[in-house]
């Protein structure tokens, strides 16, 4: 193979992954605090059409992720109202909020259904960009992806090295304990889900605004889905989030590179488009296989309402 | 002064059946709010809306066609989500029970037995709980979360679905469009009432419906699932199989799914598309929770669900508002059965004094 495909791939590998990696980093944050958010998919729908109506009307990019992050805020605080406050089911609140979500954004997109923006320029960092292979697609890169990075080492350095990341996990694992030493559960909880629903809107608003500039009724395509998957299959570890994302994100565009590639393969699109999927399927097969794994990294309180003064 | 939510001493048999007609109340004042900011009136939308629809004999017969599908998906999840099987797939098993039965239905085109619709109708329930088989096998074998596989596996069959009618199966004389050949007569379920589109599923999803109620309410292993669903541990001291929870959850869920399936291409559509179901599956679990994973209520919950349905068609047609405004009503009815399903456990308290 080639250098220049190779830094093709690699380059589109990491646009695919990157919308994944914002969605599973804030779902990870949120599950680590002990509340399971299934509301993704909704999440990042909204978060989609909300920054690409403010980039098509604003003509800036900035705002428009803005927005999406604050859409992906605001759909995460109804949520966490329907789960926290009124201790409603979790699995069936994340899936009202992924129903609701889908919904709302193919009803507030349809003005915009098939319009386009203009693509943005990348965001070229000196020097580095000049390395052979490596430097265009790592360094070529929309500023969201390096966004990316910067907040997977923030979120680990938070969880592991803060006294409040320490406080987060404490909550997720034994909330009674932490509501007895004078944490506020249910406040610690709703900030993690409204960080979790900002980054679910960030990597929505990376969809429509810069890795397909347009807005389509369900663009999104599973891709809230797969970030749930992703921090189950990272085993709820920042770092592995990433590893799993660009897994991902290549098995996304294996199929662009197939078709574009000229090679004369019979194999139906439709089977190669369902590759992400099934790959989902088989990563949560294998990681969910040992038992003990799930057990020993998962968040003890996962899923579990927390009732202060019950 | 706040609010407070504080425990019952003993959950609300009212709040139960309230809580539905609550949440459908909340419904209704979002739907005009949202009718108002998007400068209509509000009671005009609430009649085009709502009751439009059912303004005549032809809309109350697509009424009991469009709750069709939606009560024999919603009959089959709720045996699920009393076990606390989360079979979020319901969509995906439609499908490939409509091309289980429609595959029936295209390879017998010359085919005059009565036993021909009957054929389909198990080849459809078959495929259904096939497509369900491997979220179940995956959870009990490898401890997989049926979540994540059922919704995955809804992508993978509306792809299955369009390779087939973009391929093999494409109808030859279609000017190349998507889709099968137009099933032979004798694979199109008969028509209930005349001049209408009512059809006999709607006998299918009423049989179904009592079997699911006897299933849940007089059976041992009904009552299994229900204890095991609400206290896991319980069942399992008192020596019910979790696996078994978890197939049988499953495994209905995807027999009523693929029902539906064969109930619509044998029905209104008459021929396998790309448009099988517009979301049927993802309702049917809103219709479950408001029809309180019971069948009678199921079968009024879906009568609303279809009602939405139709809504958001006049809404576009009357109105000029993009048909996902159904979406909009079906996400927000979910939301609020959820929130007023808190009044069974908790009740209001005003908080004084105390901060």
């Amino acid at each position: 193979m080639e250098l220049g495909l190779v830094s093709a791939v690699l380059f589109a590998t990491i646009v695919a992954g990157t919308p994944l990696i914002l969605t599973a980093l804030g779902e990870l944050v949120t599950e680590k605090s002990g509340v399971l958010n299934l509301g993704a998919e909704g999440i990042m729908s909204v978060g989609a059409v909300a920054a690409f109506a403010v980039t098509l009307n604003t003509g800036s990019p900035l705002l428009g992720i803005l927005a999406g992050m604050v859409a992906g805020m605001a759909m995460s605080a109804l949520f966490g109202f329907a789960a926290l406050t009124l201790q409603a089911n979790q699995v069936a609140s994340g899936l009202a909020l992924s129903i609701f979500g889908v919904g709302l954004s193919a009803f507030v997109g349809k003005p915009y259904e098939s319009q386009t923006l203009s693509s943005v320029p990348p965001f070229k960092i000196p020097l580095l960009s000049k390395l052979p292979v490596l430097g265009h697609a790592l360094f070529e890169q929309q500023a969201l992806v390096y966004f990316s990075w910067v907040m997977l080492a923030a979120v680990a350095w938070f969880l592991y090295r803060t006294r409040w990341g320490l406080v987060l996990r404490a909550v997720g694992e034994t909330p009674v304990a932490a509501h007895a030493i004078g944490y506020n559960v249910l406040r610690i909880r709703y900030l993690a889900a409204i960080f979790g629903g900002a980054m679910a809107g960030i990597g929505g608003a990376f969809l429509s605004v810069f890795y397909t500039p347009l807005w389509v009724e369900g663009m999104v395509a599973g891709r809230g889905w797969i970030s749930l998957a992703l921090v189950v299959f990272a085993t709820w570890r920042p770092l592995r989030v990433m590893f799993g994302a660009y897994l991902f994100g290549g098995a996304m565009i294996t199929q662009m590179f197939v078709q574009g590639s000229g090679l004369r393969l019979d194999i139906p699109a439709q089977f190669l488009s369902s590759l992400p999927y099934l790959a989902t399927v088989v990563v949560l097969v294998l990681i969910s296989r040992n038992r003990s794994t799930i057990r020993l990294n998962s968040p003890a309180s996962l899923g579990q309402p927390f009732m202060p003064d019950a | 002064m706040w609010l407070r939510i504080e425990p019952r001493p003993e959950p609300s048999r009212l709040m139960r059946y309230l809580s539905p007609l609550l949440a459908v109340a909340l419904m209704l004042i979002c739907g005009m709010v949202l009718f108002l900011v998007l400068g209509k009136s509000p009671v005009e939308g609430f009649k085009v809306f709502f009751l439009q629809p059912m303004a005549d004999r032809y809309g109350v017969a697509e009424l009991f066609l469009k709750a069709t599908p939606l009560m024999l998906c919603a009959v089959g999840l709720s045996v699920g989500f009393r076990g606390n099987v989360w079979n979020i797939g319901a969509e995906g098993q439609l499908l490939i029970g409509a091309l289980a039965g429609g595959g029936v239905a295209l390879h017998f085109p010359n085919s005059h037995s009565p036993f021909l619709l009957p054929a389909m109708f198990a080849a459809g329930a078959l495929g259904g709980m096939l497509w369900a088989a491997i979220p179940a096998w995956l959870r009990t074998r490898f401890n997989a979360n049926e979540i994540l596989t059922s919704l995955m596996l809804v992508y993978v069959a509306e792809l299955m679905v369009s390779w087939l009618v973009h391929g093999p199966w494409k109808d030859p004389d279609g000017f190349n469009f998507p889709q099968t050949r137009l099933f032979q007569p004798k694979a199109i379920l008969p028509i209930l009432v005349e001049g209408t589109r009512v059809n006999a599923a709607l006998i299918v999803a009423l049989i179904v419906l009592i079997i699911g109620w006897i299933f849940m309410n007089r059976s041992f292993l009904g009552y299994q699932m229900k204890v095991s669903g609400q206290a896991e541990r319980a069942g399992r001291y008192a020596g019910f199989s979790a696996r078994r929870t978890v197939w049988i959850g499953m495994l209905v869920g995807g027999c009523c799914a693929g029902l539906a399936g064969v109930s619509e291409v044998a029905g209104p559509i008459g021929q396998i598309t790309e448009h099988i179901s517009p979301g049927y599956g993802f309702a049917a679990m809103i219709v479950a929770f408001v029809g309180r994973l019971e069948p009678v209520g199921i079968l009024l919950a879906s009568l609303l669900m279809a009602l939405l349905y139709m809504g958001g068609e006049q809404a576009q047609q009357y109105l000029g508002l993009p048909y996902s405004i159904s979406k909009v009503f079906q996400g927000l009815l979910l939301f609020f059965i959820l929130g007023s399903d808190v009044f069974i456990n908790f009740r209001l308290r005003l908080d004084r004094g105390r901060k």
